[in-house]
């Protein structure tokens, strides 16, 4: 039995669906038992990499799809957003997709601007898959499984 | 037929309720507004587009309320950076008001609540 339940959605790539995506990712990630601020985080980086994902089919001039694949876990969940449609293998795009390197994703820095930016910041984990449109994978833990990294830096 | 009904509204096109509101009053080079909802990828254009039609505006002194708004995400944050450097360029000063601890947590984490003038929401804390 696989150790995660898997829910799947395929939205048209148009904006009006980036709330729906949200909303569902936020239930979803509520069963898990995240916090009120972790599940906002989720919202806001699902949403980021959704938009991200609908404005480039939108400039490539494409009536495309976006993929999102939720994997949930007792302890945590993770996203995968695919602009390009295509239902993925869970597992076997999660072992393709590697880290994000500045140079390498350049121009996807460039477009996804501050998009990207709170995506690492509000995740663990996050990695971006550049082959047939963009992947993004990303990871978050429920809270008290792992707080150290970047939680605590606003703090005044 | 559920299934079917679905099919087709994705056929012509599903028409999706805006989640927000955005209200603006002008007196005296006095920019007064306050907006309620989501502010995403799907309704930031209307925002952007409200706020366009005073951003030429010389020395316009802005205060936008965003207690209402209950979600915010990067695009949000680009409309009113957008709206910042317009009316800045132009001697103009912009204030966001009564953020909640959310939205003044995604100013803060990018650094733009160190450049803009913003302020929390009473009673809602900083941090």
């Amino acid at each position: 039995m696989r150790p995660f339940d898997y829910v799947e959605m395929r939205v048209p790539a148009k904006s009006q669906y980036v709330g729906v995506a949200r909303l569902t990712i936020s239930g979803l990630a509520s069963r898990i038992g995240f916090s009120f601020d972790d599940i906002e985080d989720l919202k806001i980086a699902s949403s980021e990499a959704v938009t991200n994902a609908v404005q480039h089919a939108y400039s490539e001039g494409e009536e495309g799809e976006v993929v999102i694949g939720c994997a949930l876990y007792e302890d945590k969940i993770e996203i995968m957003v695919a602009d390009h449609g295509q239902s993925f293998n869970f597992e076997e795009t999660k072992a393709k997709v590697g880290p994000y390197h500045d140079q390498e994703e350049g121009a996807f820095l460039r477009e996804g601007g501050l998009g990207l930016y709170l995506i690492e910041t509000l995740m663990d984990e996050v990695k971006v898959h550049h082959q047939e449109g963009v992947t993004v994978f990303m990871t978050k833990h429920v809270e008290g499984e792992r707080v150290e990294e970047d939680v605590e830096t606003i703090s005044s | 037929m559920a299934f079917f009904s679905r099919i087709e509204s994705y056929k012509t096109g599903c028409h999706i309720e805006m989640n927000i509101q955005v209200n603006l009053t002008e007196n005296d080079n006095k920019l007064k507004g306050d907006i309620h909802g989501e502010i995403d990828a799907h309704t930031a254009p209307v925002l952007r587009e409200k706020l366009e039609a005073y951003q030429e505006q010389e020395g316009l002194n802005a205060e936008l309320d965003l207690s209402g708004v209950d979600y915010m995400d990067s695009t949000g944050l680009g409309v009113f950076v957008a709206f910042y450097k317009s009316i800045n360029a132009k001697g103009g000063h912009l204030k966001l008001t009564g953020l909640s601890s959310r939205l003044k947590r995604l100013f803060d984490i990018t650094g733009l609540g160190d450049i803009m003038d913003i302020e929390a929401a009473v009673g809602k804390g900083g941090n």
